[in-house]
């Protein structure tokens, strides 16, 4: 049995496992997607890609920003079959530039791969869920 | 509101009656003056005479004395404010040659686009963020500091546990599940040269250490350094942050006192407060807040493998008793007694002294405490001496510069972090000293110098451990003097920091939040928990406490459950009446095994 005591102005309750498995019935207002203060993910309502999303660390904002926003951007917009296929150039820049600062962007390979791997999926699941929400 | 107040009242008041007096014999001097004229009797102008030299005599010498007693106050002041400054001065003592003798830079660009004051968090956040949304922006930070911008929060934590015996040196630390980093935000190859900020292709951002910023004209858009050299912008971020205050009582009690003490805050502190507990037999720490109780948690844990006796005294009823509500408090500060540390709860310092090599803590109530060193941990004064010269608004209530929900104090200027005095649209208006607020506020500031015109409304949390095993996560206004509603359960051995840091892979909770969104985040492979038998006395295992307004949720504290920050988030942001405190802490899933 949950039980609860006073204590002055503070109130202390013991929830049981039990209790707590039945649903709640606190209301939470729905969230408006398109509210424009909100903290944004890694794509934006309008299709952008939110440079700024914490998600991606420091990665457009470093020596090689410029760099990897215009590998990033030709990816995420690249309507190929293999997307990105056409994005070559723009990554060897990406790559050539991060090769300078090896300290900023470690040079093992297994980094490199899960790095670009990382925001693949990102921006795939992204993606998705933008189709599902203009499906829904 | 209160002082418009008490003047009216006064105005209602009848005058005093000397002052009743003085109008009458003003009246009287005037009325001579006008039989005078009139009259023109020679016996009443000679008593006039008299009364004239008298007065005239009285004034002058009245004159005198009052401007012989303004002089005395400004020597005075004048004195005391050199006390003041020769004090801040020996307390710096251990300043680097830098900061001691300055010599102009002969390369820093006499213009910047974005001038960021202050090398902190809040400004490098705000440096990231000018940097991702406008391209090839060139940013020039300019930091007292002569550190690279570097993260706070390890300083009094992670750092401690480290096992690392040139920890002191490398400044890295290892999380719990392995991974390793640095304090400092990005390594300095990040950083572009100061003197190629102009030019170079794609612009960057450039960090001058070292040098402060003692004047800024808001009109002319320019400052100008200790150094005398000044910089024009276009705009710009002051992130000047705070620093540490002291007691009254150990700034009276001179050098050999002043010796013997550490005011918290940066690097150095930490290397030199590192170094003396291994060296010393006892340290006292004095504030039962956040950082106190950490560092006495920290230096409790060494207490017990290396002799060392660690006290943490403080007025208040219990550790955090400002931000816990009492029956939490307490069982913190068995908790905190628990790492080994002689907790005085109840005490408040009357005078520190130095008798044979050690310090002596007198107390208000009469208890003495003899120790070797002691830390003060009471508190931070925001850092606004700019406001002078930029002719900036400081709040009287918090402290700080005042700013605008959107972060602006003028047109061009932007506050950010400690110093920061902001309008928030849920909660009020308010000032925040915590790591995650000067990250969301930083970049919220960055956004809004290029363009954004966004209100503060991701509402920013902090964190705090007492140790491996006791940690918890809050949100919101955490005031123990508002009413709270908490709902417990009981811990078990899955519930602490270490495991919530090994789910995430990351070390800095406030990190955990954001990064999980874009990569993959695996799942530990501990093994299953154990559940604890109930301990007497230790009924607080975890759980969630809601702190109330008018029967608003204005704060959450999540006491030992990890990775629910965005409910609690949610539910603030709704600001909604519940009936049931009870039905909203299920939200949170407190059982979850």
């Amino acid at each position: 049995m949950s039980y609860c005591r006073q204590e002055g102005k503070d109130r202390i309750i013991f929830a049981t496992k039990e209790d707590h498995e039945t649903p709640s019935s606190a209301e939470l207002v729905a969230d408006d997607p398109d509210d424009p203060y909100e903290e944004q993910g890694l794509i934006l309502p309008n299709g952008d890609i939110n440079w700024n999303c914490p998600c991606l660390g420091g990665m457009a904002s470093g020596p090689c920003g410029e760099q990897f926003k215009s590998a990033f951007s030709c990816f995420h917009y690249s309507t190929e079959e293999i997307k990105g296929s056409d994005c070559v150039d723009q990554f060897r820049a990406m790559q050539e530039c991060m090769q300078k600062y090896p300290d900023l962007y470690p040079q093992e390979d297994e980094n490199d791969e899960k790095s670009s791997k990382d925001l693949e999926a990102a921006s795939m699941e992204a993606s998705a869920a933008k189709e599902e929400k203009a499906s829904s | 509101m209160f002082r418009c107040r008490a003047g009216l009242a006064r105005a209602l008041r009848p005058p005093p009656r000397g002052r009743a007096h003085a109008v009458l014999q003003c009246h009287q001097l005037r009325c001579p003056s006008r039989s005078l004229m009139s009259s023109g009797a020679p016996g009443k102008a000679g008593n006039n005479l008299l009364l004239y030299l008298i007065v005239g005599g009285a004034a002058t010498g009245t004159g005198v004395y009052v401007y012989k007693t303004l002089q005395d106050s400004k020597e005075r002041y004048a004195s005391r404010l050199a006390r003041i400054s020769r004090q801040s001065q020996d307390s710096e003592g251990a300043a680097p040659q830098e900061t001691a003798a300055p010599s102009p830079h002969p390369k820093v660009p006499s213009h910047v686009p974005f001038l960021l004051i202050g090398g902190g968090t809040a400004a490098f956040a705000a440096a990231r963020s000018i940097r991702a949304r406008d391209p090839g922006a060139r940013v020039l930070i300019v930091s007292e500091d002569p550190a690279l911008p570097y993260m706070r929060p390890p300083l009094s934590k992670e750092l401690w546990f480290s096992d690392d015996p040139n920890v002191t040196e490398t400044l890295r630390f290892k999380q719990w599940n392995g991974k390793e980093r640095s304090i400092y935000f990005q390594p300095p190859s990040f950083y572009v040269p100061v003197e190629d900020l102009p030019s170079v292709e794609n612009g960057g951002v450039a960090v001058l250490p070292g040098k402060k910023v003692v004047h800024m004209d808001v009109r002319g858009n320019t400052v100008k350094l200790n150094d005398g050299t000044q910089i024009s912008y276009d705009k710009c971020l002051i992130a000047t942050g705070g620093s540490p205050r002291n007691l009254p009582a150990i700034e009276r009690a001179g050098k050999d006192v002043q010796k013997r003490l550490t005011l918290f805050r940066k690097i150095e502190d930490f290397r030199r407060l590192e170094k003396i507990s291994r060296e010393v037999k006892s340290i006292t720490i004095i504030g039962g807040g956040f950082l106190g109780s950490e560092l006495a948690c920290a230096l409790g844990r060494r207490a017990r493998t290396r002799g060392l006796e660690v006290i943490q005294l403080f007025p208040e009823n219990g550790n955090m008793g400002k931000v816990l509500p009492e029956y939490l408090s307490n069982w913190t500060t068995e908790k905190v007694r628990r790492e080994g540390v002689n907790v005085l709860p109840n005490a408040v310092v009357k005078s520190v002294s130095v008798s044979g090599n050690r310090l002596v803590i007198k107390l208000k109530d009469g208890r003495k405490v003899e120790t070797d060193h002691i830390v003060a941990a009471v508190g931070l004064e925001p850092n606004v001496e700019l406001a002078k010269s930029a002719g900036l608004e400081v709040d009287s209530d918090f402290g700080g510069f005042r700013v605008n929900a959107e972060l602006q104090a003028r047109s061009n200027i932007w506050v950010a972090g400690d110093a920061a005095c902001f309008y928030d649209i849920k909660l009020g208006r308010r000032r925040v000293e915590h790591h995650d607020h000067a990250v969301v506020s930083g970049r919220l500031a960055g956004e809004n110098m290029t363009g954004a015109a966004k209100p503060y409304w991701h509402q920013s949390m902090f964190w705090s451990d007492l140790g491996p095993n006791v940690g918890y996560e809050a949100i919101g206004l955490v005031d123990s003097s508002l009413p709270t509603v908490g709902v417990f359960a009981k811990a078990t051995a899955k519930d602490t920091p270490k495991s919530a840091t090994e789910q995430s892979g990351t070390g800095i909770r406030s990190e955990s939040e954001t990064e999980a969104e874009a990569s993959e985040v695996p799942i530990s492979q501990s093994s299953s928990p154990m559940p604890q038998v109930p301990k007497q006395g230790e009924d607080y295992g975890k759980g969630v406490i809601f702190y109330l307004r008018d029967k608003v949720v204005v704060g959450i504290v999540l006491w030992n459950i990890f990775n629910r920050m965005p409910i609690a988030r949610k539910i603030i942001k709704d600001g909604e009446e519940h009936e049931d405190l009870n039905e909203v802490a299920k939200l949170f899933n407190i059982h979850e095994e």
